[in-house]
């Protein structure tokens, strides 16, 4: 009975119904986007380190390995690292910011198709100039690139030569030499990758290293994936907690003003009940129930609003972002959503709960 | 009929509103007994205290002295909390307007005083009882917009009463109507009365709806006279 005078309620004055859950759709959206793409661009990544095929990443010493890092390592490593025990294959590369999200990364063609299989070439095939260019297809859909178009990257002028299938090294690379002279870092790499001849002692063989080489730092493939993860971004938490701070805020306002206005219209209603004696805490039921469903409406809303948000980035920009559906996040953003709603109904509760009855019935 | 038992037992009650520095003295000492069955109609001029004597009856808003006795339950002694469960069980209110909830169909209007008072699994046949006294079957699912002034004061008199309460206090139920609505209206207050045995106290400013109780009482200052 009291949900139908609750659902009642809120059908009575359906604009502002719709409006607050609109905005708490929008806040739960906020939320879930921001967490999708964190998670979605943290695993391409790590499912682009893993599409290498190499077993152990070697970094400069002092490099953090969420943050880029410039080319420092001397290239001679490369024949160091091939000439121990275990050690099959080794591949250099070299990366450069280009702005945003995106970087560029150098590689030697042959050496990368040794330790991981080869691109996937969708269209186009190998460099075959200096400044060809490979791209994967999501760079390419959002560019609108085909083999033989131009890009213009770091001020000049690059032939895409082949697109290639997503999930391997990087979206975007250019022979390792002309990227080396273009960012003044001839000789000199940002990562080198290496594969064993058995992945099994991939530890014992990191440790040997380690013993040889004590400041480079060095990381198993499985270790460097399961470290691309929200709380080792440096400020990422940090920045999910603001706008989860912020959402809270969000939520708080657009309930307050909503309850509070349908408290204000309904002092006789309430006054009514009072007289049939109902207790303070059978008004204050009825405002939290209201604000309880208008908060799940809300976050089944933002819940459907977040595959639109995921849509618009797959259609236009799949290569700068990507979003992930967390359905784990789903209870924890709509306990959020509620949360937040249930202390904007506090105070307009609180009023109506405490109305005097006989006040209440001479409103007019 | 007026040798059932004490309904109300009214001794020397006296309300004084305080506004600002200004005391107004709403009752100056209402001492009246109703007994189980009666249907009593209070007349009196503007201002002599009849809506404020319901309230403090009610339950809605404590004496400042005096004593009295609901069924035997004293009101003076009665907390916040026991004034609410008296409004649930004890007593029926219908007001001159605006009874209804709006957003909520005639029945779900009835429905609701039976779901606060925690009867909605009951036994449905005083439920439906009510509702065939009321003569509106047919419009029982709209809501009050759609109903006449008088239909939605019958149903305000149904939701007031399926509780079974002790007193029905009814504040010119008929103020607002025109003589149709106010006949159909007193004829359910007198079936009710007469049928169910329901004890009415009826507040109203007209004679001829005075006439419809089985004894009439006249405050003036405050007072019985
Ligand atoms: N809440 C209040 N605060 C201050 N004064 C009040 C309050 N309620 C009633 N009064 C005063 O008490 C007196 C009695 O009012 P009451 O409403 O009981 O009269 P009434 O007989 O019902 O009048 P009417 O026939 O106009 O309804 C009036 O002088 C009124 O102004
Ligand atoms: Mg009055």
């Amino acid at each position: 009975m009291i949900n139908k005078l609750v659902v009642a309620n809120l059908k009575h004055r359906p604009v502002r119904t719709l409006l607050s859950v609109l905005a708490i759709g929008v806040e739960v959206t906020m939320m879930l986007t921001l967490v999708g793409l964190s998670e979605g661009m943290l695993e391409d990544s790590a499912r682009r380190a893993r599409g290498v095929g190499a077993d152990i990443i070697v970094r400069a010493p002092g490099t953090s390995l969420m943050s880029l890092s410039s080319a420092s390592m001397p290239q001679k490593l490369m024949d160091f690292f091939a000439g121990q025990p275990h050690v099959a294959l080794a591949a250099g590369t070299v990366v450069h910011p280009i702005g945003g999200v995106n970087t560029v990364t150098g590689i030697d063609l042959d050496e990368f198709n040794r330790i991981s299989g080869g691109f996937k070439y969708i269209s186009g095939g190998p460099f075959r100039r200096p400044d060809d260019i490979i791209v994967d297809d999501f760079y390419a859909v959002q560019n609108k690139l085909s083999v033989g178009s131009t890009v213009n990257l770091m001020n000049r002028n690059w032939r895409v030569c082949g697109i290639v299938e997503p999930g391997k090294l990087a979206r975007i690379v250019i022979p390792r030499a002309t990227l080396q002279d273009l960012a003044g870092a001839t000789g000199k790499l940002s990562q080198i990758f290496l594969k064993l001849d058995t992945p099994a002692h991939t530890n014992q063989v990191i440790a040997a290293l380690k013993e040889k080489l004590p400041d480079y730092q060095m990381y198993s493939i499985e270790e460097l994936t399961s470290l691309y993860s929200v709380s080792n971004v440096p400020g990422l938490s940090a920045f999910i907690g603001v706008i989860i701070g912020l959402s809270i805020v969000v939520g708080f306002l657009v309930v307050f003003l909503s309850m509070y206005t349908a408290v204000l219209e309904r002092t006789r209603e309430v006054g009514i009940l009072k007289a049939l004696g109902a207790s303070p805490g059978y008004v204050l039921g009825i405002v939290f129930r209201e604000t309880v469903l208008l908060a799940l409406a809300g976050s089944l809303l933002g819940i459907v609003l977040t595959y639109g948000s995921r849509w618009l980035i797959m259609t236009l920009v799949p290569a700068s972002l990507t979003q992930k559906i967390v359905p784990a996040w789903w209870p924890i953003a709509g306990a959020i959503a509620v949360f937040g709603a249930l202390i904007g109904a506090m105070y307009p509760a609180w009023k109506a709960a405490r109305q005097d009855a006989i006040e209440a019935l001479s409103y007019e | 009929m007026s040798n059932g038992e004490l309904v109300i037992q009214a001794r020397d009650v006296r309300k004084v509103f305080r506004v600002g520095d200004v005391e107004v003295h709403a009752l100056r000492g209402v001492s009246l007994d109703v007994r189980r069955g009666e249907f009593v109609s209070v007349i009196g001029p503007s201002g002599s205290g009849k809506s404020t004597f319901f309230h403090i009856l009610g339950g809605l808003t404590p004496p400042t002295s005096g004593s009295i006795h609901i069924h035997g339950k004293d009101l003076r002694a009665m907390s916040e909390a026991d004034r609410t469960e008296l409004r649930k069980k004890e007593v029926g209110f219908v007001f001159q307007k605006y009874n209804l909830l709006p957003t909520l169909t005639a029945a779900d209007n009835i429905a609701i005083a039976r779901h606060i008072a925690g009867t909605e699994d009951g036994d449905d046949r005083q439920f439906r009882e009510v509702l065939g006294l009321l003569g509106i079957s047919g419009r029982l699912g709209h809501k009050p917009a759609a109903l006449s002034g008088g239909e939605q004061q019958r149903v305000a008199i149904a939701r007031a009463i399926v509780n079974r309460p002790s007193i029905l206090l009814a504040d010119e139920p008929t103020g607002n109507l025109d003589t149709e609505n106010s006949a159909a209206v007193l004829a359910l207050l007198r079936d009710l009365n007469a049928r169910l045995g329901q004890t009415i106290l009826m507040i109203t400013h007209n004679p001829e709806a005075a006439a419809y109780g089985s004894r009439t009482v006249e405050m003036r200052d405050g007072r019985i006279v």
